[in-house]
């Protein structure tokens, strides 16, 4: 376990130092749009490249990648160009934003996800069945963009129960929970399908195992079977799934963002990446890729541990 | 994002009946009769007498919403959203399957060469699409496209390359599993080459779950393709593009709802056009 942990972790250290090199490649690559953004487009070519010489971006790629990675590993992240403050600053404030939104979401989705899988699952074949995966195939059928135009049509144009755009502020009249109903919402119906069809697929099939047939003979209540017995070992590979949505929840969820003008992690990492903000995007994917990457092991960590069916040793 | 697909061949087959066996092709032909509604519109565009997509009406701004002149009313610049739509269709109708074929076609082929071939190119192969698959995708269309411009040809790279990976595993997995039957032994025996094994034996009998995951990639790519145009990253404009009428409109929803509900409503039904389709193949395969 130790020694698979270890590994992984080295594996993720490396990926990072790949994923960096890479962005920074790709966003380095000409660097004279950097100026012309700043300055606009009425600045003279002398302008631009006097500012190209004080920002440094003339010199080689691969001096400023090694002194970039060394400010970074000293924990200085760089200056926002579009948001003119220190990228740690806006980062750390966006992020907190996503993670708040992330995590009521988180909330609602898990206990739907398996409350219906398990409704699905138990019966496989019947009507409720059918009904339960029809209705999750449809709401994942569904962009976030159309679900969060036709939801605030609804709840915010037509009924006026909700506000249509949420930046968190209390300006608008609306409290900071009304404000997170619509993106909530929206985050939830998208992503909750794709866990209700996972849950139902491993809930039917510890239905299917022996062991459950066994207490049914032995003259165990149903909802006994199912919540003593079945349950327990269905949820262990969705676990992973669930854990694995923690990183769309956080990088994924910029098109709820967008639709809601919410002040999160996405819609940061999309206005930089269109305004050329190096240091945002380099600082902003190295957080989504550690977050997806860090997920990912500590699903594959709880995977083994609640089954100890799966020998950790290799 | 995260798609149903990936999960959905876990699913063990259930025996099947009569009754079930008609429901069945039921979604199936649902989904079959709503994609060529599209294909329909998408390819009759030219001669439908409609507006030009790009076209203003600069009248039609006194009153946008739906009328006689305009059956689903204009934009804000006045352009006839019905059109727009229609158009919209074509050019979703190209980007998608283009794009889907790209992914199918380099991930099939390396998914044949690491499942038939094995060893350090398997683990290269296979790493790199852990690699790509664990990156959060959305993060990559920004970079790359903001980077390299916008462009058709551009999305049908980004998302060959976030979608190859998917159809590599589910190759590669076959092939393995292919890979130890007899008729795979024989050839090898009979001294075919492995171009051949891999291309006339094993490829046809893997075919089964690719079209299946086809079809639901059409649908994810269809949604891919609406959210890069609803960020502003996608098809440049005045191109008639679903996600980027929603962009242009959705800050008007509050006085003219209609502008961004009718391409949402479009999108929507092409995806779970394309996906009631996967469920209807899927199920025939089984039965």
């Amino acid at each position: 376990m130790l020694r698979y942990t270890a590994r992984q972790l080295a594996y993720m250290a490396l990926t990072l130092i790949g994923v960096s090199f890479a962005v920074f490649v790709l966003n380095e690559y000409a660097p004279g749009d950097v100026a012309r953004k700043l300055l606009g487009a009425y600045a003279t070519q002398e302008q631009v490249e006097h500012l190209t010489r004080e920002l440094g971006l003339d010199r080689p790629v691969l001096v400023r990648y090694l002194e970039y990675a060394g400010r970074l590993l000293s924990g200085d992240l760089g200056q926002s160009l579009t948001f003119k403050v220190p990228v740690a600053e806006i980062l750390w404030d966006r992020l907190s934003n996503t993670f708040l939104l992330a995590a009521v979401a988180f909330a609602v989705i898990v206990p739907v996800a398996i409350l219906f899988g398990v409704l699905a699952g138990v019966r496989e074949g019947s009507l409720g069945d059918h009904l339960i995966l029809i209705g999750a195939n449809f709401i994942s059928s569904l962009p976030e963009f159309a679900t969060g135009v036709f939801l605030a049509s609804i709840f915010a144009v037509w009924l006026g129960w909700l506000p249509g755009t949420s930046p968190m502020t209390t300006g608008g009249g609306w409290s900071v929970a009304a404000q997170l109903v619509l993106p909530v919402l929206v985050i939830a119906l998208y992503d909750v399908g794709y866990l209700i069809a996972m849950v139902r697929v491993s809930m039917a099939s510890v239905m299917r195992q022996p062991f459950v047939r066994t207490a049914v003979l032995k003259g165990m209540s149903r909802p006994k079977v199912i919540l003593r017995h079945a349950l327990r070992n269905a949820l262990i590979a969705p676990f992973t799934a669930i854990l694995l949505q923690v990183n769309y929840l956080v990088a994924g969820v910029v098109v709820v963002e967008t639709v809601f003008a919410y002040p999160g992690f996405g819609r940061m990492m999309l206005q930089a990446a269109m305004a050329k903000d190096i240091a945002v995007v380099e600082a902003g994917t190295l957080v989504a890729v550690l977050i997806a990457m860090t997920t990912q092991l500590l699903g594959d960590l709880a995977y083994r541990l609640l089954d100890p069916r799966i020998r950790l040793g290799r | 994002m995260t798609d149903i697909s990936d999960i959905a061949p876990m699913s063990t087959p259930v025996p099947a009946r009569g009754t079930r066996r008609l429901r069945l092709s039921g979604a199936g032909r649902i989904g079959v009769g709503i994609v060529l509604f599209w294909a329909a519109a998408a390819l009759l565009a030219p001669i439908l007498p409609l507006p030009a997509p790009n076209a203003s009406d600069l009248l039609a701004l006194a009153d946008p919403r739906p009328s006689m002149a305009h059956w689903l009313g204009v934009d804000l610049s006045g352009r006839d959203i019905l059109s727009r739509i229609i158009w919209g269709a074509r050019t979703v109708l190209t980007v998608a399957p283009i794009a889907v074929a790209g992914a199918t076609v380099v991930g099939a082929l390396l998914g044949l060469l690491a499942g038939y071939r094995g060893g350090l190119l398997d683990t290269v192969l296979s790493r790199t699409s852990d690699v790509i698959l664990s990156f959060p995708v959305i993060i990559l269309y920004m970079i790359i496209l903001t980077r390299f411009g916008a462009s058709a040809l551009n999305i049908v790279l980004v998302i060959t390359v976030t979608k190859a990976p998917i159809i590599y595993r589910l190759v590669r997995a076959t092939t393995l599993e292919l890979s130890q039957r007899e008729y795979v032994a024989a050839a090898q025996m009979r001294g075919e080459s492995s171009l051949y094994i891999m291309l006339v034996e094993i490829l046809p009998n893997a075919r089964g779950p690719v079209v299946v995951d086809v079809c639901l990639r059409l649908g994810y790519t269809t949604i891919a393709i609406g959210v890069l145009g609803f960020l502003g990253i996608g098809l440049p404009p005045p191109t008639p593009d679903w996600g980027g009428m929603v962009r242009e409109t959705y800050g008007m929803i509050s006085l003219y709802p209609h502008m961004a509900i009718f391409p949402c409503v479009a999108i929507s039904t092409l995806v779970i056009g394309f996906n009631l389709l996967a469920v209807g193949l899927r199920r025939r395969a089984r039965a």
